[in-house]
């Protein structure tokens, strides 16, 4: 269990709300080793985005463990948190959230800005992640000048830029149409066969979950049950 | 870091290129009313403090007639009581260093084909001491010309202008009410006095010759006023007291009556017009810093609507590892940018207010580099002032609840 990435023990989180405490995870335990890459897949409103935004570090949970590389959350306080993010995690949103105003270069560079690495090398090293991800030549464009499918794979660049353990994608492909989605997949298996890069992807689309090497079904704010992807079951046999 | 930040500063200021204008053009007016105030008040008080030196120091003024008008008394200097010998007494005193009587009237005076119509003072070669005038060219006339009565005059500056151009006035001829003097010698330049008066616009004779050839007095041997120069500052009270008593005993007024003359201590006028000067500079740099301050209040204002508008992008900054303190420093240095901006661009409009002001209202007006330093400083110190709270603001947002804004 030494190279786990993340180790959740009996989570829940509870929104308040004016009606009440709405309990939305309700006890989930979790291990993802280094190398994995996992599909969270279940219904609409069970809870995938509040687990993956406390994954993120950008919500606390409201019980139980969660181990981050061997570190207990709960330790850590806000400036430590914004490190983990920086340094540990990389994030994409269904929404891609590049900024608007920067160029496809300077998003890809945005987190090494953060970190406190020197200009240049931060140019250097985006330029290499735009070529990774195949659109070495839009570094100067804006990201309303670009397609979807192109908007998040800079996303996905600047998601890698600071050498992240762990990639937290949260429906990736759901504002994408079938066949860029196909390509971001790619994209993502290659990250995690090639560089051995662990991965924790939510979709509801038994298609898009395949790309992973296992699923964990979520229903109603607790796991349900998990299983290997088919193409996982067939390399066993 | 801060490189990119300060950058990032700038695009964020071009990107909202009219609403920065806007926010600026707060700063912009109230650093430039701070800069034409503080120039304005800076030149009115300087002007006073000339009036104060040219003034001449420790004077008093003796009046014929006293101040407060009772019966049938009309107002002072209206009936000479004081004579030439009275200012003999006081200058006697031991607390009075110099006296120069006056016998003053307007009167024509032509030279060639140029006239022009000024202030005519019968006095004694005294009052270049008293005044503290300096002649600029020729000389003075002599205690000899006041016993003779003769017929030399001292022109003012102004005078000298415009009678006789660029022509050197010393030696020529004038005609004062169509009699002829000889100009001796033409005085320093002196400027404005207290009441603006311009003090240059002036022709000195000796004072009998006022009083017997020029004015022709109905009472002979007397003058409108007696100017006289107590020996030092701390003897102005003193001297006042015995020049009271002295003029009480020669004019035989008893002691029941009032005085039938009045002394003004200019020296605490001059003081009082001083302080009056303060007070008008610094009513103006506070009214003005009202405007500096509104113009704070303008950056706090678009700064929050700024804050609240890209609570999306603060989320994308700390999902992707910012700090606090990034946030913090992003939307401080906004702030701070467009107040120096701001501030920058007054410095040069109130400069240019202020030279214009001088150019075509003839006002006198002072900058200082500390004025201009402290106006850069304030406005700095507005935008982190007002820019902290809007930037914490944006620096304490919940990453998820930023990132749900849609
Ligand atoms: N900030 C919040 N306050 C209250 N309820 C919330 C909040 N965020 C999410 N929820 C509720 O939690 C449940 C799970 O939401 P979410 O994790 O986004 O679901 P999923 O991503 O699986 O569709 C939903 O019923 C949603 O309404
Ligand atoms: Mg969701």
């Amino acid at each position: 269990m030494t190279d786990s990435v993340i180790n959740i023990k009996n989570l829940t989180k509870n929104y308040e709300t004016a009606a009440g405490v709405v309990p939305v995870l309700k006890g989930i335990d979790m291990t993802v080793s280094s190398g994995e890459f996992l599909a969270i897949m279940g219904a609409s409103g069970s809870g995938k985005s509040t687990l993956m935004n406390i994954l993120g570090c950008l919500d606390i949970p409201s019980g139980g463990i969660y181990e981050l590389n061997g570190t207990d959350i709960k330790s850590l306080d806000k400036n430590s948190l914004a490190s983990f993010r920086n340094s540990m995690i990389g994030f994409i949103f269904q929404g891609f959230n590049l900024l608007p105003r920067m160029s496809i270069i300077d998003n890809i560079a945005l987190p090494l800005v953060y970190a406190g690495i020197p200009k240049e090398e931060r140019i250097e090293r985006a330029c290499i992640m735009l070529e990774k991800v195949g659109l070495g030549l839009y570094g100067s464009y804006r990201p309303n000048q670009i397609s979807g499918g192109q908007q998040q794979r800079v996303a996905i660049a600047r998601a890698l830029i600071n050498r992240p353990k762990l990639i937290l994608a949260d429906e990736p492909t759901g504002n994408l149409d079938t066949k860029t989605s196909q390509e971001i997949m790619n994209l993502f298996s290659d990250l995690n066969m090639q560089e051995g890069i662990t991965i924790i992807l939510v979709t509801h689309e038994n298609d898009i979950a395949q790309y992973a090497q296992s699923i964990v079904h979520i229903h109603d704010g607790k796991i349900d049950f998990s299983e290997p992807t088919n193409r996982m079951k067939e390399s066993v046999k | 870091m801060i490189w990119s930040m300060l950058n990032e500063a700038l695009e964020a200021m071009i990107a909202n290129r009219m609403r920065s204008f806007l926010t600026m053009l707060g700063m912009i007016i109230g650093v430039g009313a701070v800069i034409i105030m503080s120039a304005i008040g800076a030149g009115a008080q300087e002007a006073v403090k000339q009036s104060i030196a040219s003034m001449g120091s420790n004077l008093f003024i003796v009046l014929s007639g006293s101040t407060t008008s009772g019966g049938a008394r009309m107002g002072s200097g209206a009936t000479p009581t004081l004579t030439i010998s009275d200012g003999e007494a006081v200058a006697d005193l031991p607390s009075i260093a110099e006296v120069a009587p006056i016998a003053s009237g307007m009167a024509q005076v032509i030279y060639g084909s140029n006239n022009w119509s000024t202030t005519i003072m019968g006095s004694t070669p005294n009052i270049l001491t008293v005044r503290n005038w300096t002649i600029e060219s020729g000389y003075s006339f002599t205690d000899a010309d006041v016993r003779g009565a003769t017929r030399v005059a001292l022109i003012g500056k102004t005078v000298a202008e415009n009678l006789f151009g660029d022509e050197d006035p010393v030696g020529k001829m004038i005609r004062i009410k169509q009699s002829p003097y000889q100009v001796v010698g033409v005085l320093a330049l002196k400027g404005q006095s207290l009441d603006g008066r311009d003090q240059d616009d002036t022709i000195i004779v000796p004072v009998t010759t006022a009083q017997h050839k020029l004015f022709g007095s109905q009472f002979q041997g007397t003058v409108r006023l007696i100017m006289a120069q107590a020996v030092s500052a701390d003897q102005m009270d003193e001297a006042e007291n015995q020049m009271t008593e002295l003029l009480r005993q020669r004019h035989h007024i008893r002691n029941n009556k009032e005085n039938d003359f009045s002394i003004r201590n200019l020296a605490a006028m001059a003081a009082s017009a001083a302080d009056t000067a303060k007070v008008m500079s610094l009513m103006l740099g506070a009214i003005a810093s009202i405007s500096l301050l509104v113009g704070g209040i303008g950056i706090m204002n678009i700064m929050l609507v700024s804050v609240t508008e890209r609570t999306r992008e603060i989320g994308i900054r700390v999902a992707i590892g910012a700090h606090e303190r990034d946030i913090l420093l992003q939307f401080l240095l906004e702030a701070l940018m467009i107040s120096i901006f701001g501030s920058m661009i007054g410095i040069l409009l109130g400069v240019g207010g202020a030279l214009i002001a001088e150019k075509f209202l003839s006002m006198s007006v002072i900058f200082t580099s500390q004025s201009i330093f402290t106006a850069f400083g304030v406005a700095a110190t507005i935008g982190i002032f007002f820019g902290f709270y809007p930037a914490r603001k944006a620096a304490k947002m919940e990453p998820i609840e930023a990132l749900r804004f849609q």
